[in-house]
């Protein structure tokens, strides 16, 4: 089992659906930041069986938009001065906006070029979404 | 106040608002030409992307039967689209110009997307590919209104299209927000009522069947519409289909003597000429009242309908 550091200050987004861990890492473009960042991938876990972590020495703000979306059962653990200072768990965002694509082949939004589409959870279970446009029903999935 | 509102789909008024364009049309059917001249001085877009006869005819006649005028396009070759303009710029810049725009366009959402851009333009959707027609919806209402007395309690057939009838998706919408409706919904399978609008329905106002001989006893609205070849990407697909539901004579003996039949037109075999006759037979008076609630709307959208002080 590899070991990694204890965290002094940042976060630790714990419970990732093992294989979703770099997509979290993706969407949240931890690439582009300069803090140190540690993806840990199918780690043995009693409750999962197998999971992945993330953990991320930083101030920076978490969109938990995109969280809830790609894994909306990950818990996300604040650290200060070692210590764990708040825990939350995501849930799917009633709203999206701007990071889902319409599914609809007769969209508006598959011809113009439009920001910022909102989609409205229409279905919890199935991931559902409901296009502000055309008001068709998208699942969402993540991209490869 | 409808003044400089958008009209995208039928819920974006509420049933007061409704209530005022069809008292408002009541009023200029009564009297057309105390309405004459409401709109004098004022520009109408007409901006069909799409072919269209009955809605841009009706749209065009309604504006110039207020005194307004009209500028436009039917045919979007013929206009900056053909040069990759985008349709955000396409509304910036007729906004400049007109007071009021009605757009009908193949993509659903189109008419939502573009009232995004219009700042100080009232945008009426004319139709965006099988989404939603709320001007037909209104038209529908004052027909019901008319032939009906009120929209309460009435069991409606939809029959036909319904997966892309985007006439039906409104007018669905649309009833299902008065008193004890219920619907039939009668379809082939592969054209039944999407998901997202079935979803919008409580439980126990719907049901789906495939056969209209069983249920046509039952109705008091009956609204057939046309199998769209349009909204095909197989035209074999479409040929199968297209002829799944006629009305004739002989059905409608099975149907009530004050049983209604709508249809939001144009018609290709779905209700047989010999039904024409049938007093129940409202869709041509149906086409005229189109004209009235559109006069009703852009009067009111355009806040201008209180220049005619003795009719209000």
């Amino acid at each position: 089992m590899i070991n990694v550091s204890k965290l002094k200050k940042g976060i630790i987004i714990d419970h990732i659906e093992a294989g979703h861990g770099f997509e979290i890492y993706k969407a949240l473009h931890l690439n582009d930041i300069d803090d140190v960042v540690v993806l840990l991938k199918n780690i043995p876990s009693k409750k999962m069986k197998q999971k992945d972590l993330i953990k991320i020495e930083t101030d920076m703000q978490i969109d938990m938009t995109v969280l809830g979306l790609i894994d909306p059962n990950v818990t996300i653990n604040f650290v200060k001065n070692g210590e764990m200072c708040k825990k939350i768990k995501l849930t799917l965002p009633q709203v999206v906006n701007g990071i889902m694509k319409c599914k609809n082949p007769r969209c508006i939004t598959q011809y113009e070029d439009v920001r910022g589409i909102k989609f409205y959870l229409v279905n919890e279970e199935k991931k559902q979404y409901r296009c502000e446009y055309c008001d068709a029903y998208t699942t969402f999935i993540e991209e490869d | 106040m409808l003044k400089g509102r958008h009209l995208i789909e039928p819920n974006d008024f509420s049933l007061d608002e409704i209530e005022s364009i069809m008292q408002l049309a009541d009023n200029i059917i009564a009297n057309p030409e105390g309405y004459s001249m409401v709109c004098k001085g004022k520009l109408l877009a007409s901006l069909f992307y799409e072919p269209s006869t009955r809605t841009r005819f009706s749209f065009e006649a309604a504006m110039l039967r207020l005194g307004g005028e009209i500028i436009g396009f039917d045919d979007p070759n013929n206009s900056s689209v053909s040069k990759g303009e985008s349709l955000g710029d396409t509304i910036r810049t007729i906004e400049c110009y007109s007071d009021i725009a009605v757009i009908r366009h193949p993509r659903e959402g189109t008419a939502r997307l573009v009232s995004k851009f219009a700042k100080n333009m009232p945008i009426i959707n004319a139709g965006d590919g099988g989404h939603e027609h709320p001007t037909q919806t209104l038209t529908d209402l004052l027909t019901i209104r008319k032939f009906k007395g009120g929209y309460d309690n009435h069991v409606v057939g939809v029959c036909g299209d319904l997966l892309f009838g985007r006439t039906i998706h409104s007018l669905v919408k649309m009833l299902s927000r008065y008193q004890g409706v219920k619907f039939v919904f009668i379809s082939p399978k592969e054209l039944q009522m999407p998901e997202n609008i079935l979803n919008l329905l409580n439980d126990g106002i719907y049901k789906e069947t495939t056969n209209l001989d069983e249920v046509i006893g039952d109705l008091d609205i009956l609204y057939m519409s046309r199998v769209q070849r349009e909204r095909f990407v197989s035209e074999e697909e479409y040929l199968r289909l297209k002829d799944y539901y006629v009305l004739d004579k002989k059905k409608m003996k099975s149907a009530k003597k004050d049983m209604i039949v709508m249809h939001p037109l144009p018609r290709v075999n779905e209700i047989a000429t010999e039904v024409d006759d049938d007093p129940r037979a409202v869709y041509f008076t149906q086409a005229k009242y189109g004209m009235y609630v559109r006069m009703a709307l852009i009067a009111k959208l355009l806040g201008v309908e209180d220049k005619n002080d003795k009719c209000i």
